[in-house]
């Protein structure tokens, strides 16, 4: 298991808890997207697995050689070319000159962008940006992913497509990937496995299992999407006053 | 995980967005609840369209003529309104040259050498003492940005010293090396150092946080991030620190040279327009005053408007400018 998260809780100075007692464990090569309305420290949970944050209670597993890190913005240096990102990258992992080109040709050609390669951030599309950061996180060679609501702000049509590409490149490369999102449909379309986290505290309160049907049958996707919109809205009343 | 079996695995484990359909758009467009696309190449044609149709055409770069013509036509009316002004003769000719007069003086200058002497010592020492006060500045700024507790430290005194006009050195300068070239060099260090520390520090405080943590993510060790991420993504305060730096130190010079004469000192513009007031020769001190702020100007648009534009342009900062 690469991933073990065991009362696992979060609280900033002396604040309420943004984490209280989570609990997951997450299987080599799985697709996790957790799920839960704003506010309800997915992002704070998201460092704390990439070692950006610590834990102020319980205990987690991770792979010892850390995570890659997809964040919402696509965060590309802009004094560097597309494939210059992804050399970065590389070179801050300890790959040689010669094996970085061939690397990063490579990642290029993965996410499409082969062409593009020269181009600098503000000459890419928000879409083709994001694809590129997704290569410059793949090119860290981690085996975990986490990806921070990471087409949050593309627009629908992108997005759609975006959705099938990391489907796509998950499959290829077999990496584990924990997506958050706030997105219930955005989670159903990607995860194998949904985790609803609750609000202030922050908890796992349940979690789906999405098979192979639900990405071909719209209907049945509709169905779950439904469900889980519920017992998400179901957790958003518990804080009206 | 080996990197060869990025690719190599997938190619025939993949069920179904891998398989490239015959009939492509066949199927039901579902997108957002399903996968909305039909096989790779459906895919890859898709993402390629919407990629160009989201990215704008490259304009091409082309000569601007508006860029010279009209910098020389403010140039050409300053220089009749000067002309007209000495020629209606409210002043006596020796108080108030024209522009003709001056220009007499430069080829008088020039033809005993004097010019070109001045104007190389200057420049020369101008700039030795910039790119030495950079050489100071840059690790120290850096350190100061980075080190949190020297900067709480020494921060409000590097500010400080950008307030105090170099020129106030000069004689602390002259009781300490005489009338050398040591007095000269001090205080240009002091007008330029402190100002590209500050530069430099103001550019490290203006970038964006999220570059540090993907620093981090991707692993940079401390000198990696300082070298790697924040000096390339400071560059464009780090380049106006510089050039404010610069101007400290030719100012900082002039005004060293004006006042300290003599001894081993060589002869600079400072010194020219010194020795103009000393003969009560205005168009000397006219000329100095011109070649000065030639200088100035020549090294702003032949060194530092270059490297900026480039810069900026390079990370996409220029457009809708004015420049």
């Amino acid at each position: 298991m690469p991933v073990v998260l065991e009362n696992l809780g979060k609280r900033f100075g002396d604040g309420a808890p943004v984490l209280d007692d989570v609990n997951a464990t997450i299987g080599q090569g799985e697709f996790v997207a957790l799920l839960g309305a704003s506010g309800c420290g997915k992002s704070t949970l998201l460092n704390i697995m990439a070692g950006l944050e610590a834990p102020t209670s319980g205990a987690l597993e991770v792979p010892s050689d850390g995570a890659a890190f997809m964040f919402q913005d696509a965060a590309l240096f802009p004094w560097l070319t597309a494939r210059e990102n992804i050399e970065l990258a590389l070179k801050l992992r300890g790959v040689g000159k010669a094996d970085r080109r061939v690397k990063s040709d490579e990642l290029l050609e993965l996410v499409h962008l082969d062409g593009a390669g020269d181009k600098r951030p503000h000459e890419l599309s928000g879409g083709m940006r994001q694809r590129v950061a997704l290569a410059r996180s793949l090119a860290q060679d981690r085996q975990l992913l986490l990806m921070d609501e990471p087409f949050a702000a593309l627009d629908a049509i992108t997005r759609d497509l975006l959705h099938d590409e990391l489907e796509r490149i998950w499959k290829e490369t077999g990496r584990t990937i924990v997506f958050v999102t706030h997105n219930v449909r955005e989670a159903v379309r990607l995860g194998q496995r949904v985790l609803l986290l609750s609000s202030r505290p922050g908890r796992v309160v349940q979690e789906w299992h999405v098979s192979e049907e639900h990405r071909t049958d719209a209907g049945l996707a509709g169905q779950l999407t439904g469900v889980i919109t519920a017992r998400l809205r179901e957790e958003i009343r518990r804080h009206a006053k | 995980m080996p990197n060869k079996s990025l690719f190599s695995a997938a190619a025939d484990a993949v069920p179904d967005p891998a398989r490239d359909d015959a009939s492509p758009r066949a199927a039901s467009v579902t997108a957002a609840l399903t996968r909305s696309s039909t096989g790779k190449a459906d895919l890859r044609e898709l993402e390629s369209g919407l990629d160009s149709l989201q990215s704008g055409a490259a304009s091409k770069a082309r000569i601007d003529w508006s860029r010279i013509l009209l910098p020389v036509a403010a140039l050409a009316v300053l220089l009749i309104v000067w002309q007209l002004y000495v020629s209606l003769g409210f002043k006596r000719r020796d108080l108030v040259p024209g522009p003709l007069d001056v220009l007499g003086q430069l080829g008088t200058l020039w033809g005993e050498g004097k010019l070109q002497e001045a104007v190389w010592t200057s420049l020369q020492r101008g700039l030795v003492g910039f790119l030495i006060s950079v050489a100071i500045a840059t690790p120290v700024g850096l350190l100061l940005a980075q080190v949190a507790p020297l900067r709480r430290a020494f921060g409000p005194l590097i500010s400080g010293l950008q307030v105090l006009p170099s020129v106030a050195w000069v004689p602390a300068a002259i009781i300490w090396f005489g009338l050398t070239d040591a007095t000269v060099y001090f205080v240009v260090f002091m007008g330029a150092i402190p100002s590209i520390i500050n530069g430099l520090i103001s550019g490290v405080d203006q970038i964006p946080p999220q570059y540090r943590s993907v620093g981090t993510v991707l692993g940079a060790s401390r000198l990696q991030l300082a070298l790697q991420i924040i000096l390339p993504a400071a560059l464009p305060g780090y380049l106006s620190g510089l050039k404010q730096g610069w101007a400290f130190s030719w100012r900082s010079l002039m005004a060293a040279e004006i006042i300290a004469v003599g001894g081993t000192i060589g002869f600079g513009l400072g010194s020219l327009l010194d020795q103009g007031r000393v003969l009560s020769d205005m168009t000397v001190v006219m000329a100095a005053i011109l070649l000065i702020l030639a200088v100035g100007i020549l090294i702003e648009l032949l060194v530092f408007a270059p490297i900026e534009k480039r810069l900026l342009r390079r990370r996409g900062l220029l457009a809708g400018s004015t420049r």
